[in-house]
């Protein structure tokens, strides 16, 4: 592995005017690490994700990003065209409902090439394997290629969702809540797709979720937060088997038992 | 541009109007938005539109991009779909040969100012001459993101795989880019830019064209220019190269093989006919026949 993290973040605070959207955040994430951001409704996750994906300017700090080319650059820095470049090509952002991130109105073969298209992919014959190749690797059936995404169920729209952000073969994925809104079965197939495919294509991921099955499946490391702090972290099973702070441990506790 | 207006009061019979109907003040302004499309071709300029004394969606940017370019010694065709003859392209002429007291004329070559709806003569235009587009959605990007802020940057910062997009679904669905009219044309390696809904036919004639083309949306306050000798391309793929349609049939009146044909169905029993939608052209043809036939 490399001396240099990937993602670096220094006393990130977001503020809504007087309101904390998040305050005083600071990680690092390593290349191939997936990082879990856990917490309650409110209480700043996803304000976080927003301001490290380059969707939301943070009221102070820097998020410093190892690029492929040009070395660590503070994302908030760089030019607008720059951040938005590096969010189609070398970031994936997998949000909670399928239908943000993804065309509802274009075919799901059209929707996977978008990215490829946008970095200057002209050959149709190219960008159709390319994206049945993403739709077999996502186990998405290779038929509907032609069909809308709404007449897709919700795990096959977010399966979608996310070969479209794997076509540019990105290094770093934000995923917001990826498997909140699905039934219990296909969230245990979405995840363990997810996590096969994090380790054979050696991503970073940063996965915000409420939900602690699917930190403890992901995630190498967890940032607990609440009402826009980090009020614990350290490895995932560490935190989750041994939890300091009194709301983590609340929060390890009201997980209902089988 | 022969911009020396006329004072109202010199001219027989038209009172209470200006020159060209629009005040000075708005053609000064639609002019500085005229210039700056010029200076970056392909890139839609906003301006004050006004309400012209017709409907929208009936030309009224071509009109007032027409009216604050004229000047008494301009020559006026209009056409509309290709022809000379229609209500539109009638009204449209009368209205200028009443307001600016301009000799107008169906002959392409001509003409000094040629405002179109949905056609490019099929005569070649030369120097000089200034084409008039008339819009109805100027912005490419529209049907595919609604956010004009958002439409606005993807131009500023040239992202436009989207468009490519719309294209690549047409060929999943149909097995070939079945775009017809409108086909978006990248202007210089820098914008993409909707030709207004001229057949796809007519998009070659936009490259390298030695007149100027302006092109005036009154209803989206949005005008937009290709200065003479500007580099269009139409969009495609490499393996779904552009094309532009074909027909077996010709003319049915002049015999025409190269022209834009129209399918007129003549009765209910399945009769039809082609004929040229570029009218003009189709009678300068039957002349030159003529003339043939009386030489023989």
């Amino acid at each position: 592995m490399t001396e240099i993290p990937l993602l670096e973040v220094e006393s990130l605070t977001r503020r809504y005017g007087r309101r904390i959207g998040c305050q005083d955040v600071a990680f690092t994430l390593w290349p191939g690490e997936v990082l879990g951001i856990v917490g309650e409704s409110g209480s700043g996750k996803t304000t976080l994700l927003n301001c490290l994906s380059g969707q939301l300017p943070p009221s102070e700090g820097r998020v410093s990003y190892l690029t492929r080319d040009r070395g660590a650059v503070d994302i908030w820095e760089i030019s607008e065209a720059q951040r938005r470049l590096l969010l189609r090509t070398d970031w994936g952002l997998v949000h909670q409902t399928p239908s943000e991130g993804l065309r509802m109105g274009v075919s799901a073969g059209a929707n996977v090439g978008e990215r490829l298209m946008a970095v200057g992919a002209r050959n149709y014959g190219e960008i159709r394997t390319e994206a049945l190749h993403w739709l077999d690797a996502l186990e998405v059936d290779r038929g509907r290629v032609d069909e809308f995404p709404d007449a897709f169920s919700g795990g096959m729209r977010q399966r979608l969702q996310i070969a479209r952000n794997l076509v540019t073969r990105p290094r770093l994925v934000f995923m917001d809540e990826p498997t909140g809104g699905l039934d219990v079965s296909v969230q245990a197939r979405l995840l363990d797709l997810i996590r096969r495919l994090v380790s054979e294509l050696s991503l970073s991921c940063v996965i915000v979720t409420h939900d602690l099955g699917v930190v403890r499946l992901l995630a190498h490391r967890l940032l607990v937060m609440r009402q826009g702090e980090v009020v614990e972290a350290g490895l995932t099973d560490q935190v989750l088997d041994d939890p300091q702070h009194p709301y983590t441990q609340m929060l390890v506790s009201s997980i209902l038992p089988v | 541009m022969n911009a020396e207006s006329l004072e109202g009061e010199d001219r027989p019979g038209h009172t209470g109007y200006n020159y060209a109907y629009l005040d000075e003040q708005t053609k000064r302004m639609l002019r500085r938005a005229l210039l700056k499309a010029v200076a970056i071709p392909g890139y839609q300029v906003p301006f004050a539109s006004r309400e012209m004394p017709m409907p929208y969606g009936w030309g009224t940017g071509g009109v007032q991009v027409t009216a604050s370019i004229i000047g008494p010694s301009d020559v006026l065709k209009v056409i509309d779909q290709g022809a000379d003859d229609t209500t539109n392209a009638v009204s449209i002429r009368k209205f200028f040969a009443n307001t600016a007291q301009v000799t107008t004329t169906t002959s392409s070559e001509r003409a000094t100012i040629i405002q179109t709806r949905h056609r490019v003569p099929e005569t070649a235009l030369s120097d000089g001459q200034i084409l008039v587009y008339q819009v109805p959605i100027p912005e490419p990007l529209r049907w595919l993101e609604a956010r004009e802020s958002e439409t606005r940057k993807m131009h500023a910062l040239r992202e436009y795989g989207v468009m490519h997009v719309s294209l690549y679904e047409d060929i999943a669905h149909h097995g070939r880019i079945a775009k017809s009219y409108d086909y978006p044309v990248l202007v210089e390696d820098a914008y993409i830019m909707r030709p207004s809904p001229i057949p796809k036919f007519d998009n070659p004639k936009l490259d390298n064209c030695p007149a100027l083309q302006l092109f005036g949306a009154g209803r989206e306050r949005r005008v937009y220019a290709l200065p003479p000798y500007t580099r269009v391309v139409s969009l495609d793929f490499e393996d779904h190269p552009f094309d532009v349609e074909t027909w077996e049939e010709s003319c049915a009146i002049c015999g025409a093989q190269d022209s834009f044909l129209d399918e007129v169905v003549t009765d209910d029993k399945g009769g039809r006919m082609h004929v040229c939608s570029d009218t003009e052209y189709c009678n300068k043809r039957l002349a030159a026949q003529g003339r043939q036939e009386a030489t023989a």
